[in-house]
């Protein structure tokens, strides 16, 4: 059972995000995050030892060695030194132990920053790695081949078809056009199939990139933005990991985490989802019960750029970013870890009126 | 606002050994989980959620293995967080299940923390190159001995003080089953005779390797209360970092762990932590580090640590007992070591230690520290709650 909940409002003040793009070879995971901490600290004012707690996400599988985390701290400038935290998650996790860690009181203010660069690897292939040691990840099947068993799983459910799946992609490239971060931007053919019953209009874009938020309480946080984006709930819930003991048509844990969030309260004006595969969509939206009312990934979501251990962290900024604006009311934010939608973060995002 | 007080009412480990062959990564957790939840008396239904920590992915070969692991720690339908600090990675992650309960965002939070070395191999895990970046120095006794030299010149410390932190924490380990080393026929002048590795650490003073994994039950005020067994309070816990290589950095005496301890004996009201403090389980993965860390956590004066030890304060019977349990010296699954310090204080204050029980502890220091001596996690918990 939850207890009675949190006793303070926490809202996101500031985001920031790189241009997302295929390759940088050119830069190095530091030199990718820097330009954003810096972006988004000066959006209000902070500096490094004004902040209260500093958390953040990645990978070491893809940078290909262990302890990457530690270089891009030294780009924080951790010094006099921080209170510090890091998971092995997207960004958007980070954001979460941020988020608690000011619910204790311990901290005002916090800077979250998730960042990845899929481009010196191949990431479908790294991705393999998440899978059961012993039975499955020696199989090496790949992220899209089970995107797609997922979402053939869906159409012989009735539930989409590759038309619908089409006009996903293309709505969120569309609507991409107006982000200037975005990697795939405008009209783009759907492509041959990649695994069918995806094309590679269906599949996200592969590439590097970066995201930071800050997150303040209470005054604290009307102090430094003008229209803060609280917080009003959020929640992650995990499934079990084997494909083959669950529906992969639905996504329990998405429902659960929204209904902890308080987001089936009342309507929202705006969802940014984590979909990195069009039929990931059509899954969300029906956990969530989605109307067609709803602003559905203005940005153009992961399906135009889908930095890994960043893209879930985008989506919480996006959201935010679109109340900051005054363009929203009220935003769901969602964020996924794990093949097929294994675990899946929710959060709920207000403006005042 | 107030925070919610946090209790500590289960403790599980498995024994640590240099190859569990007989399990699964999943089979390993499930039994540390499985006897903290025992423990505490409670099943996997009354878990909110769960917290996991673990040094690199590359040490398994597991890419974020909580997805793989959320069946095996009864996750499924719950929150299940991942954290990643290096060699801290165990306190830190006892540190954020711990929040989860202060904030009153959940009720009772299951937190572990493991590494199974013998799925791979650390050092190789550490080695891997990075162009432009300096490498580690072939593994992790490569980069600490020049700071432990450094801290012998700065102290004048004698060369026996390192044998004899070895020696005790050896002979400690002996009384705790869990412990991975039990060398019975340990003698100091084994560990002074033992070949040198990195000079000034000889092949006794550097911790095994080891696979395992510690688990432990947080709860807040009410699930203390229908807790079975004592509770161990938090008092205080805090998190520091600091950057890894920079002009002025004090390897000998980082500030993050001074600032560190100093936010955690703040919260829990030390003044005088050498008097305070019955216990101490601090991260020892080389025998020097004894001494040194005294100093940095405000038990003993700048260049006295070395002293502290020479006298046999830190001794099991001496008044500042340090590794009771027989520290990371004798037992590092490298994820888990952080944690299993945190969860030897919890003990300590609970009387459950067993025959490394410290007569009459009630307040304990757990302490970990990673990377290059620059992330810091330490807690403080104490037999009775926190008076604030």
């Amino acid at each position: 059972m939850a207890p009675t909940g949190p006793g303070r409002d926490v809202a996101i003040v500031a985001f920031a995000q790189s241009d997302h793009r295929r390759r940088t070879d050119e830069l190095s995971e530091v030199e990718l995050l820097m330009p954003v901490l810096h972006q988004v600290l000066d959006a209000t004012g902070l500096k490094t030892s004004d902040i209260g707690f500093t958390c953040s996400g990645s990978s070491d599988y893809l940078a290909g060695r262990a302890f990457s985390f530690t270089m891009a701290l030294d780009g924080v400038g951790a010094w006099p030194p921080i209170s510090e935290s890091h998971v092995e998650m997207d960004g958007a996790w980070a954001l979460y132990e941020a988020w608690v860690k000011i619910l204790t009181g311990e901290a005002d203010t916090a800077l979250v920053y998730g960042y990845g660069k899929s481009s010196p690897g191949e990431v479908r292939d790294v991705l393999t790695r998440q899978l059961d040691p012993y039975y499955v990840a020696p199989l090496w099947p790949d992220s899209v081949s089970l995107a797609a068993l997922q979402a053939q799983a869906l159409i012989d459910a009735g539930d989409t078809d590759e038309t619908a799946l089409a006009s996903i992609a293309g709505r969120s490239r569309a609507a991409a056009t107006a982000n200037s971060h975005a990697q795939v931007r405008g009209s783009r053919a759907q492509g041959e199939y990649v695994v069918r019953p995806l094309r590679t209009g269906d599949c996200p874009p592969i590439g590097d990139g970066a995201a930071a938020v800050i997150l303040a309480a209470g005054d604290r946080a009307r102090d430094l933005c003008a229209r803060p984006a609280w917080i009003r709930g959020m929640d992650h819930r995990i499934e079990a990991h084997s494909l083959g003991v669950r529906d992969l048509t639905d996504s329990p844990s998405t429902r659960l985490a929204a209904e902890r969030a308080g987001f089936f309260e009342r309507p929202v004006d705006t969802a940014e989802l984590h979909a990195p595969f069009t039929s990931q969509e059509v899954v969300l939206r029906k956990a969530l019960r989605l109307g067609e009312d709803v602003s559905v990934n203005p940005s153009g979501g992961a399906l135009a750029a889908n930095p890994v251990m960043a893209a879930g962290l985008l989506r919480l900024g996006e959201a935010a970013a679109r109340i900051h604006r005054g363009d929203s009311d009220r935003a769901l934010a969602h964020a996924t870890s794990g093949p097929c939608l294994q675990q899946n973060l929710v959060a709920v995002l207000e403006g005042e009126s | 606002m107030s925070k919610e007080p946090v209790a500590v009412v289960g403790v599980g480990q498995t024994k640590h050994v240099a190859a569990r062959h007989d399990v699964s990564i999943a089979g390993l957790v499930r039994e540390a989980a499985q006897r903290a939840l025992e423990d505490a008396e409670l099943t996997w239904a009354d878990i909110d959620a769960v917290v996991i920590g673990k040094a690199p992915d590359f040490f398994e070969g597991v890419m974020m293995p909580e997805l793989y692991l959320a069946d095996a720690l009864g996750a499924v339908g719950k929150p299940m967080l991942r954290v990643h600090t290096a060699g801290s990675v165990g306190g830190s992650t006892a540190l954020v299940a711990s929040n989860l309960v202060a904030a009153r965002v959940h009720r009772t939070v299951l937190t572990l923390a493991f590494e199974k070395q013998s799925e791979s191999n650390a050092m190789w895990g550490l080695s891997l190159p990075v162009p432009f970046t300096q490498p580690l120095l072939a593994g992790a006794g490569g980069f600490f001995a020049p700071h432990v030299r450094a801290y012998m010149r700065r102290t004048g410390a004698p060369d026996t003080v390192g044998s004899l932190v070895a020696y005790k924490d050896r002979r400690n380990a002996l009384k705790n089953p869990y412990a991975h080393l039990h060398e019975h026929d340990i003698t100091l002048e084994k560990v002074q005779a033992s070949p040198m590795l990195w000079d000034p650490i000889r092949y006794s003073e550097t911790c095994p390797s080891s696979d395992g994994a510690c688990a432990m039950v947080l709860t807040d005020r009410a699930g203390a209360a229908r807790s079975p067994r004592p509770a161990a309070w938090v008092h205080g816990g805090a998190m520091r970092s600091e950057p890894t290589l920079f002009a002025g950095k004090d390897f000998v005496s980082p500030q993050a762990g001074k600032d560190c301890a100093a936010d955690v004996y703040r919260q829990a009201g030390i003044a005088d932590p050498r008097r305070e403090i019955d216990a101490v389980e601090m991260y020892v993965p080389f025998s020097w580090y004894e001494p040194m860390w005294l100093e940095n956590l405000g038990f003993a004066a700048e260049g006295e640590g070395w002293k502290l030890t020479e006298a046999g304060v830190t001794e099991l019977d001496g008044d500042l007992p340090v590794n009771p349990s027989g520290g990371v010296l004798s037992t590092n699954p490298i994820g888990a070591s952080g944690m299993i310090r945190f969860a030897e204080a919890a003990l300590q204050v609970r009387g459950l230690a067993g025959e490394h029980q410290v007569a009459g502890a009630r307040k304990a220091l757990g302490h970990a520290y990673g990377g290059g001596s620059q992330f810091f996690a330490m807690w403080l918990v104490g037999a009775e709650p926190p008076a604030r």
